[in-house]
């Protein structure tokens, strides 16, 4: 297996008596796309928050690169290379399109803390935040304001400001919720094209999009990985179709 | 950010200047309204202190005036002790407003909302009711400069000079907010108000960058507290009461928050308001109050929106 660029061992939070996430070991390889599908309240969206610095796990750890992160803040662990999309599509509603990248760069290549120069005629940031945009198919749209998107633009904004910031790992958290057929075919692609930047980690309910991007899937149930393996694998899992697919999938 | 174009501001700038233009071409001004200008104008660079952090950054603060009158005590206390030189006077009070920012915002900005505005408050007035203890300054009473403060020597500061001194500080801190406003600090901090979490996960510190436009706005606003001192050659506690803090607050969102020049604007009004319509009537609040009213619902952009295509 290549190199894990993305590494949890031994996660568990308890919330009370209830064990949210119970011992979860997770690898994610670099240049790799690993899913982690579930029921509802198998403990998933508590598990991107600790991996993201939301939530702090009782016991545990965290890699990225090999360096521990399980202790830093969500902005230390932003810088150190991973990038995130939000289940709820979350991008600065009064900068334009092309401010919102800028600042991504901003975030990933300076500090907030330069007082002098207009931050709007960095041509350098510009470029590069144009460039992140090209990428994800919106650089037509570079100077309308945020807000003006339609639901499947923002994700596709989303992405370009975790793009820009060269991340190691990338964590999608349902990049497809709430997007139509369409809007998710072209966030697929956009997805699948991906592969190889960067370890991506994908928390998706779409199971064919989930089986058509990930080189790996985990099924979490009960705060458990109970599986974790190729797609096919996963698919012909006897425990997995009871737990989750069901028999039809 | 709001977009803003510059004409509004230079013609702003250029009625302020009136005073002393018409001075120089030997046109003899006085009374009411160069005084009153001169108070605008201490006021809006409070107030376009405040703009920083309220309307750029989102935070509602309801304690500015606790920085005004760090400014000005410092002013009252060094004068006692003898000291009367602006290059003495002004780094320490913004120093003292500086670092009171500091400890405090680090408190406050750990909250949100409506917490957010009741802690700043309470920190306010602890400094309200710091200086109200001080006898040695007056105590309530306040306290009687026996000297304005002296810039390098010269008299800048005296009453003949003050207007001009003052219409200076404001323009420098016009040009320095909307230097800031524009780097990319203001960006982060106006992306901070936008959406803290998402700043976060780009990896800024929302915290560090919210606290440092706190410390920016007390030590602007601590100079326009050195400078109401002179102004009124006294000082006292209610510089720093909470009365005060909502009249700041009330200037920038009438003058069109987020805009910087808008609080010129505001402390024009809400200074006209309080000795103009003081003078026609003692009930004046009577028709300030719906007034203001009227002016958060029907002027969204403030008085600096007035004209200003939205969209």
């Amino acid at each position: 297996m290549a190199e894990a660029l993305l590494e949890i061992v031994g996660l568990r939070k308890s919330y009370g008596a209830l064990r949210v996430t119970d011992g979860v070991d997770l690898r994610v390889a670099a240049g790799t796309i690993h899913a982690v599908i579930g029921p509802n309240g198998a403990g998933k969206t508590t598990l991107i928050g600790q991996i993201f610095g939301a939530i702090r796990p009782d016991s545990g750890q965290i890699r990225l690169a090999g360096r521990d992160i399980t202790g830093l803040s969500p902005h230390r662990r932003a810088r150190l290379g991973l990038a995130r999309s939000f289940q709820i599509t979350s991008v600065l509603p009064e900068f334009s399109v092309l401010e919102n990248v800028a600042l991504a760069v901003q975030g990933s290549h300076g500090s907030a803390f330069r007082f002098v120069w207009p931050a709007r005629s960095e041509a350098k940031w510009n470029g590069l935040a144009l460039a992140g945009l090209e990428r994800v198919g919106l650089a037509g749209r570079a100077g309308d304001l945020a807000s003006a998107l339609s639901h499947g633009e923002k994700r596709q904004l989303e992405l370009a400001m975790a793009l820009v910031a060269e991340p190691r790992a990338m964590l999608l958290d349902e990049p497809l919720a709430g997007a139509g057929p369409e809007e998710a075919a072209r966030l697929i692609a956009l997805l699948g094209g991906l592969r190889g930047s960067c370890a991506i980690l994908l928390v998706e309910h779409d199971m064919d999009a989930v089986f058509q991007l990930a080189d790996t899937i985990s099924v979490l149930a009960q705060g458990r990985v109970i599986a974790s393996g190729t797609p096919d694998a996963i698919r012909a899992d006897p425990v997995v179709r009871a737990a989750y697919l069901g028999e039809d999938f | 950010m709001r977009r803003s174009g510059l004409l509004l501001p230079l013609v702003l700038f250029g009625v302020l200047a009136l005073v002393p233009g018409l001075r120089a071409a030997g046109v003899p001004l006085g009374g009411f309204w160069p005084l009153l200008l001169e108070r605008v104008i201490v006021f809006a660079i409070a107030a376009m202190s405040l703009d920083l952090i309220l309307g750029i950054g989102g935070l509602v603060s309801f304690g500015h005036a606790a920085p005004l009158a760090i400014g000005a005590y410092t002013v009252a206390i060094l004068n006692e002790a003898n000291v009367t030189e602006a290059a003495l006077v002004v780094p320490c009070a913004m120093v003292a407003a500086g670092v009171f920012a500091l400890l405090t915002g680090a408190v406050a900005l750990r909250t949100r909302g409506i917490n957010f505005i009741m802690i700043t408050l309470a920190f306010a007035q602890m400094v309200f009711f710091a200086v109200s203890s001080l006898a040695d300054y007056g105590g309530e009473d306040g306290y009687t400069l026996f000297s304005r403060t002296r810039v390098l020597g010269h008299d800048w500061l005296g009453a003949n000079n003050f207007y001009v001194s003052a219409l200076v500080v404001l323009f420098g801190v016009w040009l320095l907010l909307r230097m800031i406003s524009l780097s990319r600090f203001g960006r982060a901090l106006a992306a901070c108000r936008q959406n803290r979490v998402r700043v976060r996960a780009l990896g800024l510190d929302p915290f560090a960058i919210e606290l440092v436009a706190m410390v920016i706005a007390a030590m602007i606003c601590a100079v326009a507290g050195v400078l109401m001192a002179n102004e009124a050659e006294f000082v006292s506690p209610a510089y720093g009461g909470w009365q005060r803090s909502g009249d700041l607050m009330v200037m920038v969102i009438l003058g069109g928050i987020g805009s910087l020049h808008g609080a010129i604007l505001g402390a024009f009004v809400v200074v006209l308001a309080e000795e103009g319509l003081g003078r026609l009537t003692q009930h004046w609040p009577l028709i300030y109050g719906p007034g203001l009213i009227l002016a958060v619902l029907y002027l969204r952009g403030g008085l600096a929106g007035i004209g200003v295509r939205r969209g």
